[in-house]
């Protein structure tokens, strides 16, 4: 007798797609005046644009009818939902908003994620879960692994190409090297990189359709999460101003000024 | 009335190899004289007289040789740019706005020196009012950055001139582009305008903070600065009409055996009340560069380019509708797509169409017309026009058009130092033009007048019109410093 697992088909897979909130990309960003972090009151915030590659590539297994369901999870704040909602309208099915806000969402990192997302794939069974490579506020690159470790699953990170065969995927990975072409079994966690695919815009009558979608309001509590964090940021610095340069007018001027400047 | 002979003659008599000539100001002394009331306005790093950068902002796509500014500021505010064009008011001096430099007439180069108020730096999205519709830019907001801030409203602003263009730039020039045929021009989508006119003064031409979708009130002053290239004043924001994403895209090709049938299709199409967005043609010439280029094998002879924007239940029949009348016109070879992926293969090479007209003569720049007539006519100029490239020995000179608005292209790759190529071009050039008038159309339909039409202006509105068109100018510009000898 097959295990369990086995006999699911992949026809009735679940997806959970994370979507994160993000200041969004075209913003200048400026460090607060106490060094404590960046300004985000009034700033434009969006989607992560790994996220929206991430939402894109689940929704397209969906249409190729490879999976059954899609969910998008957001972890923050009332304003997460905007997010969710986006990802509603680009063809998620329903939204699972996870309250946290408050000193509790400043701290929130990607290891208290990666618990939030192992217990929501138990709560709703999925198969595949698709988050982007990184978030592009922290640029750690670190919930889709640990999300793995935590469950056991195995992972396809940096996918530039996923291809679901039976209960196995095909990951083509993007790698220093070059490529690397990985299959792993169902249920995993794959992670978005850039050229996975090019992620539709939400149209106005699917954001208008999207209205009547669910998201349903869960507490890291309810999950048996501890959102704590371990890490303290102590300052937040611009980087350095670039200095303009200096012309000089022979070869021993040249070698004079690196002197003074220490490089020789 | 020249287009390159003006440009030649320039040449001989050039410039700013180094940084201390100034040749072309009206008065040389007064330019250092002011520098300083600049950098006291805009701060040190918003007055620039590097030669570089000085050069920069005296070009832009066209085949028009650089004319450099005098000096370039880069004013943050709307209060700025009304204290700088004071200064200059009072001292005399020209004033030249500049978005992106995309233009494609040379209305950026400072003919008489002066200065450019290179607005890259006023680049805010403000008031958006999604419910409404309407959004209002600053002029550092260019059209796919505006596209890029509204991607998660499901609205858009579908005006596309092919270049990642100033939006307010686009208003000074009354852009259009390859969705005109369902979605208008910035003639019909530019609900109000703030403009610095030459004196500093700040207008709002539908009253400040205005947006209705629709007004009977006084003169239409928005209008006015729409197309006006930078002679009127400098605009320093827009507020654009919007539209909704269409839930659902399909792009589609056809082969024709003749222009003819092509545009008797396109007629029959729009009659039809499918719900077109881009009618796009492309000659055989074109296609044979296209194929060369991406290596494609489209069959060689005149082809229509078509995208549909609708709701998804209704593209299945609007594009059987289609491939009927293209059908019953001899029209062969009709592919259609609505994945993205798929569309993007049919139409690309529609989309590379200028790098494929170049790569015909490596080397050479490329020079596009832009004549303007009623649909009706346009098998009719396209043929004229052909014959008259072959007779003057203006080899593989590829034709593009936006056959819905009866406009098209005709990309002609020359080599600049070629005098006798220069010149036959020139000739040619004004042919077509003079032809599209004689067709009740115009010299230019999407990419203004600049430097280079001004004699086919007065030849397309007649005196009266000019006469109105100079007292206008006089009225807003009496000392004649917004962007001297552009359009008038």
């Amino acid at each position: 007798m097959l295990p369990l697992r086995f006999r699911r088909v992949t026809m009735s897979a679940r997806v959970l797609v994370g979507v994160k909130r993000v200041i969004d990309y075209a913003v200048k960003i400026r460090v607060k005046p106490d060094r404590t972090g960046v300004v985000t009151d009034g700033v434009k915030h969006s989607m992560n644009p790994f996220c929206e590659i991430a939402v894109e590539e689940a929704v397209k297994l969906k249409e190729k009818k490879l999976v059954k369901e899609v969910v998008a999870v957001s972890c923050g704040p009332q304003q997460v939902q905007e997010t969710i909602r986006t990802a509603l309208a680009m063809g998620a099915d329903r939204g699972i908003h996870v309250e946290v806000s408050g000193k509790d969402y400043e701290t929130l990192g990607p290891l208290q994620v990666s618990k939030i997302f192992a217990a929501l794939a138990k709560k709703e069974q999925a198969d595949l879960i698709i988050l982007g490579k990184q978030a592009i506020d922290d640029d750690c690159n670190q919930t889709g692994q640990m999300t793995a470790a935590l469950l056991d699953w195995p992972q396809g990170t940096f996918a530039s190409e996923v291809t679901l065969e039976a209960d196995k995927l095909k990951v083509v990975r993007e790698i220093d090297g070059g490529l690397e072409t990985i299959k792993i079994k169902l249920p995993a966690v794959v992670t978005a990189d850039l050229r996975l695919n090019t992620p539709r815009y939400a149209t106005l009558p699917n954001i208008m359709k999207a209205k009547k979608k669910k998201i349903v309001n869960v507490k890291p509590a309810d999950l048996g999460v501890d959102v704590s964090s371990r890490l303290e940021v102590l300052k937040v610095d611009e980087p350095p101003q670039r200095q303009s340069g200096v012309k000089v007018e022979t070869v021993h001027d040249l070698v004079e000024k690196l002197k003074e400047a220490g490089r020789i | 009335m020249i287009l390159f002979r003006q440009a030649l003659r320039f040449t001989s008599r050039l410039p700013f190899i180094c940084g201390r000539c100034r040749t072309y100001s009206a008065q040389v002394g007064s330019v250092e004289r002011v520098i300083s009331a600049f950098r006291s306005v805009s701060g040190d790093e918003g007055v620039s007289v590097g030669s570089a950068v000085r050069e920069q902002h005296g070009r832009d796509e066209s085949v028009h040789i650089c004319r450099p500014p005098d000096v370039v500021v880069f004013p943050r505010s709307v209060e700025e740019v009304s204290a700088l064009a004071k200064i200059c008011h009072h001292h005399q001096l020209p004033m030249i706005p500049f978005g992106t430099g995309t233009g494609l007439e040379g209305g950026v180069g400072a003919l008489k020196g002066g200065v450019c108020f290179s607005l890259r730096k006023m680049e805010q999205v403000l008031d958006l009012h999604q419910e409404d519709f309407d959004v209002t830019v600053e002029p550092g907001v260019t059209r796919k950055g505006l596209n890029s801030y509204l991607r998660d409203t499901g609205l858009w602003f579908p005006v596309d001139p092919g270049a990642d263009a100033s939006l307010c730039g686009m208003a000074a020039t009354s852009a259009s582009g390859t969705n005109a045929v369902r979605y208008g021009t910035m003639r019909e989508n530019v609900l109000n305008l703030e403009v610095v006119l030459a004196d500093g003064t700040v207008l709002h031409t539908a009253g400040k903070g205005r947006r209705p979708r629709k007004t009977s009130a006084g003169y239409n002053l928005t209008n006015l600065f729409v197309g006006s290239e930078g002679t009127l004043g400098i605009i320093t924001k827009a507020t654009l009409r919007l539209y909704g994403i269409p839930e659902s895209m399909v792009s589609a090709v056809c082969s024709f055996p003749s222009v003819q049938s092509a545009v008797d299709s396109t007629v029959q199409i729009l009659q039809a009340g499918v719900s077109i967005a881009r009618i796009e043609f492309l000659d055989d010439v074109m296609i044979n560069a296209c194929n060369r280029f991406n290596n494609l094998s489209y069959a060689v002879t005149p082809t229509l380019f078509l995208e549909f924007h609708g709701s998804s239940k209704s593209m299945q029949e609007q594009v059987s509708i289609t491939e009927e009348i293209t059908r019953d016109n001899g029209g062969s070879d009709f592919a259609w797509a609505e994945d993205e992926e798929t569309r993007g293969r049919l139409w690309k090479a529609r989309h590379d169409a200028w790098y494929a007209a170049l790569a015909l003569r490596p080397g050479c720049k490329a020079y596009s017309t832009d004549v303007c007539v009623p649909i009706s006519r346009l098998p009719q100029i396209i043929v004229e026009t052909k014959e008259d490239l072959i007779r003057n020995n203006i080899t593989g000179s590829p034709i593009a058009g936006h056959v819905g608005d009866g406009n098209f292209h005709c990309l002609i790759v020359l080599d600049p130092n070629d005098p006798d190529e220069v010149q036959r071009v020139h000739s040619f050039t004004e042919r077509l033009a003079r032809r599209a008038l004689a067709m009740d159309g115009t010299c230019t339909g999407e990419h203004g007048i600049g430097l280079g039409k001004r004699a086919l202006l007065r030849e397309e509105v007649g005196p009266s019109a000019i006469e109105v068109m100079l007292g206008l100018k006089a009225s807003l510009d009496p000392k004649n410093l917004m962007n001297p000898g552009k359009v008038l």
